[in-house]
């Protein structure tokens, strides 16, 4: 009897055809496909009512709903929704959904198990939110942070750059050694937004100051979030912004002393130190009224960008350890954003080609905010493709 | 271009940290391996050990029991693997995707009531006298305990697989189970000690990520670190110092991408940032280029399951 040796080959096989592209996400992948299968048998069986039982609305979360930042406020809407609603609305999700093909496969099973409604909470499930919606036209999708709509297919993102100009300024106020970092995730404009708010900010406090930006290319990986923090602070940073979703980068933050803002979520367990404040996504009105919209069949596709003056975002608290007139500037800051009175992209401002974008005065359009693929003046650095 | 403002010494201690957890899983990894056993298993073994570590380190207020905690829990961990593919005969390949699927719930399970807490530090061995020299003071005498630990391990894998009876014994299983066990050697006593030690390692590495690296409890905070140790076991062909070089490398470039970008080098992110894959492929592929002798490394019973009755 020959020993047949497959195990050996068809490892060797599944880890050598990724070459060309990224090992570990490659790796996943390949081993992974029979993982994918057991997931989604795994799902929680959910119940087939339709028509006159229960609305039933389904969100599909690209992370866990413990990261304590991005996901873990989508959920609170959800359990927002619950409350509000009661009986009348049974809700499912599905946490740590890839974006890409799987993230088609957890909404269409969702709108095939009797789903209403489906909020896809990433921008990366843009495309396949479009893709699903099409097979399923009386299912009601609502799609966080991307820009392609369908009849069936909202839109909804909140003005996240208001709140990275109030962390700007306190950034600029509070950095000694004129070197702030900003970890960033993906270059979309929704980051590429945050960090010209931040930056714009900051230099109006602080002439001096530099920012150094790094690209994880993650939405949520702790372990690089905290790498990524922990090499800005050796290269000389002092106040550390993120763009991703986990907390890593807080506690990172309290290890070496230096001052970070609580993303997506309060993250309030780092207060008053290292978290000195924080931008708070508010999803839960909205999630609200658009299952009530169903409910009322009054549901039709919009494109929703709301900001702190509705309440979609929120500044948290900030902590003594910031002096007092600091804090008093950017309240009123915070402020003047909500009652419309200030925009946080006002002229004059230079793209980083040193052309000219907004002239004296002059506020950005919403159209080339939410196209936004560039840096503006004195952002060192390239946006990578 | 400013490379002035990355310092080597805090480059370096950053670098040693960062592979850790992946060095500890692929050497646990790379002795079920030889033993016989393909246990894909290693994402979840590491996050039970990262929750369970972090929870008894809270409780009790001391790393040292976090660390032992971790060990032992993801060991039971894998045990059950164990259990499961060796007694039952389970498919290997099923039940360690399983094993993933389950470590990865239920350590959000676990942990329930543990996120935000802060754990207790646990601080840099700082040798004496030692750590006081020049450069080479903080670098090489001034890391966490888990880093020499780590060093050790390999060390006293490649001792153990090389010069030992029982390791001679353990190699013999992994290449030829029958001819082991006709020869009255226990290979399901073998199979399951090599499996309970690659949980503990790996569990070790779980902790380090909760307790040291990043220090908090997050649900799914491996973020596929074990997916990446796995590889680098195979990439390395089996053997233990090229498996603590993939370690290296690829937890090397990690880190040294992202200081790089922090420093504002002119290289672009996304050679950046695909680098410490390319670079690890790179270097242990073109290593082990030479296929006869690679292949002859692979454990011959790699993933076949044993039944004494043949």
């Amino acid at each position: 009897m020959r020993p047949t040796r497959w195990g050996a080959r068809s490892t060797l096989r599944a880890e050598r055809s990724p070459c060309n592209s990224k090992l570990g996400e490659n790796m996943t992948k390949t081993l992974l496909l029979a993982a994918a299968a057991a997931m989604s048998m795994g799902l929680p069986a959910f119940g087939d009512s339709h028509g006159d039982g229960p609305v039933k609305a389904g969100f599909v979360y690209v992370g866990p709903i413990g990261d304590g930042g991005w996901t873990y406020e989508h959920h609170q809407g959800l359990l927002a929704v619950e409350e509000h609603f009661g009986d009348k609305v049974e809700t499912v999700y599905q946490e740590s959904v890839p974006e890409g093909a799987d993230a088609e496969r957890a909404m269409t099973q969702m709108a095939l198990q009797g789903a209403d409604i489906i909020f896809t909470t990433s921008f990366g499930y843009m495309d396949p939110t479009i893709n699903v919606a099409a097979n399923f036209p009386d299912v009601k999708f609502e799609h966080a942070t991307g820009y392609k709509r369908a009849d069936n297919v909202s839109t909804y993102s909140a003005r996240f750059y208001e709140g990275r100009a109030v962390q700007g300024h306190i950034a600029g106020k509070m950095t000694k050694t004129n070197k702030i970092g900003y970890i960033a995730s993906f270059p979309i404009p929704e980051v590429i937004r945050g960090i010209n708010s931040a930056y714009i900010h900051a230099k109006k406090a602080n002439p001096d100051v530099e920012m150094s930006v790094i690209w994880v290319y993650t939405w949520f990986d702790p372990p690089k979030e905290a790498d990524a923090a922990k090499a800005l602070i050796d290269n000389g940073v002092d106040v550390v912004l993120q763009h991703t979703d986990s907390t890593a980068p807080q506690a990172a933050a309290a290890e070496a002393g230096v001052i970070s803002f609580g993303q997506a979520s309060d993250m309030s367990e780092y207060a008053p130190l290292p978290r000195v404040s924080s931008i708070i996504d508010n999803w839960a009105p909205y999630y609200i009224a658009r299952v009530q919209a169903v409910m009322d069949g009054t549901w039709e596709s919009v494109d929703i960008w709301d900001g702190i003056g509705p309440g979609m975002v929120e500044i948290g608290e900030i902590s003594d350890a910031v002096p007092a007139d600091v804090k008093a500037e950017a309240e009123a800051l915070r402020d003047a954003i909500a009652s419309g009175e200030y925009h946080a992209f006002t002229g004059p401002l230079n793209k980083q080609d040193g052309s000219p974008w907004l002239a004296e005065g002059e506020t950005a359009d919403d159209g080339t905010l939410l196209g936004m693929n560039f840096y503006v003046e004195g952002i060192t650095g390239e946006i990578p493709n | 271009m400013d490379l002035g403002s990355i310092n080597p010494v805090l480059l370096i201690s950053a670098l040693l940290l960062a592979s850790t957890p992946i060095l500890l899983a692929a050497m646990g990894e790379l002795v079920v391996e030889k033993s016989g056993v393909l246990n894909l298993g290693v994402e979840g073994m590491m996050i039970v050990g990262a929750v369970s570590g972090f929870m008894a380190a809270v409780e009790s207020g001391s790393p040292a029991l976090g660390f032992l905690a971790a060990a032992a829990a993801a060991a039971v961990l894998a045990l059950l693997f164990g259990v499961l593919t060796q007694v039952l005969l389970s498919n290997q390949v099923a039940t360690g995707l399983g094993l993933t699927l389950f470590g990865l719930g239920i350590s959000s399970l676990m942990g329930q009531g543990y996120v935000g807490i802060r754990p207790p530090a646990s601080p840099r061995l700082d040798l004496p006298v030692l750590s006081e020299l020049p450069v080479v003071g903080p670098v090489l005498f001034s890391q966490h305990a888990l880093v020499y630990l780590s060093l050790a391990a390999v060390a006293g894998v490649w001792w153990y697989l090389r010069s030992t009876r029982s390791g001679l014994i353990l190699r013999a299983v992994g290449e030829s189970h029958e001819a082991a066990h006709a020869l009255g050697y226990s290979v399901l006593g073998t199979r399951l000690a090599a499996i309970a030690f690659g949980g503990a390692l790996a569990g070790l590495g779980g902790a380090c990520l909760s307790l040291v690296i990043v220090p908090q409890w997050t649900e799914g905070m491996t973020a596929g670190r074990g997916w990446i140790a796995l590889a680098i076991v195979v990439f390395g062909s089996w053997r233990a110092w090229r498996v603590l070089l993939g370690a290296y490398l690829f937890g090397g470039v990690s880190v040294l991408q992202l200081n790089l970008q922090a420093a504002g080098i002119a290289i672009p992110v996304e050679l950046l940032s695909m680098s410490p894959y390319l670079i690890t492929i790179l270097v242990l592929v073109i290593i082990s280029s030479d296929k006869r002798r690679a292949q002859a490394n692979a454990p011959n019973s790699l993933g076949r399951t044993f039944h004494a009755s043949g």
